[in-house]
């Protein structure tokens, strides 16, 4: 082990660094969560447990949960898949292919929301066919979920990349060596030495979807019961000041959140196994 | 097993990496294959493990044509020059890799592993990640992994390239004495002609693409088909049209028949050698060695006018 550096600065700015730090956060992040965690409950527990109780806000909570378990998974697929194109492939348009998908973090939601409606609303290029055929787009499941996706799609991309980049093809043909087919290979070989920075794209994927407000808020048509999502219930509320309702679904926010980014932590770990820094016996 | 390549070309883009190549590597020989970075050595040696597949050409194992028969198929252990451990894999994973993939009971797995890691002499690590092994320790782990599966043929990357000059040496021996024990036919790539020349029973040089000479270590040193092959397999310098090895020029205080005249302007004492060189009365330079013993004889000095001609057996014509 390294011996520490003699010690020859005085601890001030070090002090005044993590004070900073720490106040920052307290202001942007600590407060506000708290005052909503205060604010719900100023009337005690039991308004609030009828508020996020009700068949509206049960739905609501159904319909989040939904849009966010079928557009994680296509996500960290096709996150995964593009990595793949963009760390491996070398083709003509590989640098726009790398561009475009960070067009979601560059777009306003409400623009991804009107674009959507453009494209499939009922007088959009595919959802006069879509409609002729049964599927209706906007105003229901199929849009919210094409929205989040959107929305969310460059997290698990970007979180993968350098990972991918980073381990390389050799572990890949030495399993081929071995005896395994390609993608066998990379299952049992790239898929693990890359789990930490597809977890993390996985978590804020899901975080994101969760969270979604604005592109679904357009495509959804709002309607109370049937394509209402947490955080429009939230609003909606809010706007009609139902204050145990807004406050009480915006905790439930809040802790579907918590809950996923303490999975990743307790992921994390649960498998004892360092992935880069060796453990102590090797001093 | 034999490994033979009939006529195979690779390009990447526009370069081409490999020329019309055809080797043969006979059953149960060590064979290496010598070239400057950029010869085609490497690539050759993924084409035979069907890493790479060839633009034309074809590949035999022991007679059977395999060019489009997928690495997982071809029975070859590969060693990497940058080891590729399973980094997320203990040691033992790692060599068990490939037995766990055949669906071995777990208790032959076992029994195997020890064995192999014994053999490598890694018994007491078995439960270390590579993170936490040395570079040789790496090598001699992945050489393990390869060797489990019992591949026809053994095929290693520059496997000595990222270590240092000891481990190196230590693992070289180790690798022709692991050789003699098994008779597994081996092909390695090196661009050292003295890893080369000590380990191989052949060499197969390249250069380019192309395959310069394929001989026995002496041969190439002694019968060098061309000029590059001379010089990349030991020194040489120019004398007049000649092209000769400096061991090769002999030095004596008085004139005879051919000598010419030069004067030595530095001695370099190198322990057993002495290095001398020469400046000729154009002005070329000449590179001369002799033993300790030659050059205490002869008692030479700098700036000591001396007679230098090529030893007559040894020389190899420029202009053949």
């Amino acid at each position: 082990m390294l011996a520490d550096p003699p010690r020859i600065r005085s601890r001030a700015p070090k002090l005044a660094l993590r004070g900073a730090v720490l106040a920052y956060l307290a202001l942007v992040l600590v407060l506000p969560v708290g005052a909503v965690v205060w604010r719900t409950f100023a009337a005690g527990v039991a308004p609030v447990w009828h508020a996020i109780t009700t068949p509206d806000a049960l739905h609501a909570l159904y319909l989040t949960i939904l849009v966010a378990a079928i557009a994680v998974p296509l996500n960290t697929l096709f996150g995964l898949a593009c990595a793949v194109v963009l760390v491996r492939h070398r083709f003509p348009g590989r640098r726009l292919l790398d561009a475009v998908v960070d067009l979601p973090f560059a777009v306003s939601p409400a623009v991804i929301g009107l674009a959507l409606i453009l494209v499939y609303g009922d007088r959009g290029w595919f959802g006069g066919w879509l409609a002729a055929h049964g599927v209706q787009v906007i105003f229901s499941l199929p849009g919210m979920v094409l929205a989040t996706v959107f929305v969310s799609l460059p997290y698990v991309v970007r979180e993968v990349t350098p990972v991918l980049r980073e381990v390389g093809e050799e572990q890949e043909e030495a399993a081929r060596t071995l005896g395994t087919s390609p993608l066998g290979a990379f299952v049992r070989v790239t898929l693990p030495s890359i789990r930490w920075g597809l977890a993390y794209g996985v978590t804020l994927t899901t975080a994101r979807a969760l969270g979604e407000f604005g592109a679904v808020a357009i495509v959804s048509g709002r309607l109370v019961g049937q394509t209402e999502t947490l955080t429009l219930f939230v609003e909606n509320r809010f706007e009609g000041f139902d204050q145990a309702g807004a406050y009480g679904g915006a905790l439930v926010l809040a802790a579907l959140a918590l809950l996923v980014l303490l999975g990743m932590t307790r992921l994390r770990r649960g498998r004892g196994m360092p992935s880069v820094a060796p453990r102590k016996e090797n001093r | 097993m034999s490994i033979e390549t009939k006529d195979v070309t690779k390009r990447f883009g526009a370069f081409t990496a490999l020329d019309d190549v055809s080797v043969e590597v006979p059953s149960g020989s060590l064979v290496a294959l010598l070239g400057p970075s950029g010869s085609g050595k490497s690539t050759l040696l993924r084409v035979i493990a069907g890493l790479e597949r060839p633009d034309a050409g074809a590949v035999l194992l022991d007679g059977v044509e395999v060019t489009s028969v997928p690495t997982q198929r071809r029975e070859v252990g590969f060693v990497f020059q940058h080891y590729a451990a399973f980094k997320h894999m203990t040691v033992r994973e790692n060599v068990a890799f490939g037995l766990k993939l055949r669906r071995l009971p777990r208790r032959e797995v076992r029994r195997r592993v020890d064995e192999l890691l014994e053999l490598v002499q890694l018994g007491g690590l078995a439960d270390r990640y590579p993170a936490q092994l040395s570079g040789g320790q790496r090598q001699r782990m992945v050489l393990a992994r390869a060797l489990a599966v019992e591949p026809k043929v053994l095929l290693l990357d520059e496997p000595f390239g990222a270590l240092d000059a000891r481990v190196r040496a230590e693992l070289r021996a180790w690798l022709r004495r692991l050789h003699d024990e098994m008779h597994v036919t081996s092909v390695f790539v090196t661009h050292d002609q003295e890893e080369a020349m000590e380990l191989a029973d052949r060499i197969v040089l390249m250069n380019r693409g192309r395959v310069e000479q394929v001989g026995d270590p002496r041969d190439l040193y002694e019968r060098p088909a061309n000029d590059f092959v001379m010089g990349f397999v030991g020194p040489v310098t120019s004398f007049g049209d000649l092209l000769l090895r400096p061991h090769d020029v002999e030095v004596r205080l008085e004139p005879a028949a051919r000598t010419t005249e030069a004067m030595i302007e530095r001695l370099v004492h190198l322990g057993f050698e002495v290095r001398a060189e020469l400046v000729l009365p154009d002005g070329q330079r000449l590179l001369a060695q002799l033993s300790r013993e030659e050059a205490g004889e002869l008692d030479l000095e700098r700036g000591q006018i001396v007679y230098v001609r090529p030893e007559p057996e040894r020389i190899f014509a420029k202009a053949q």
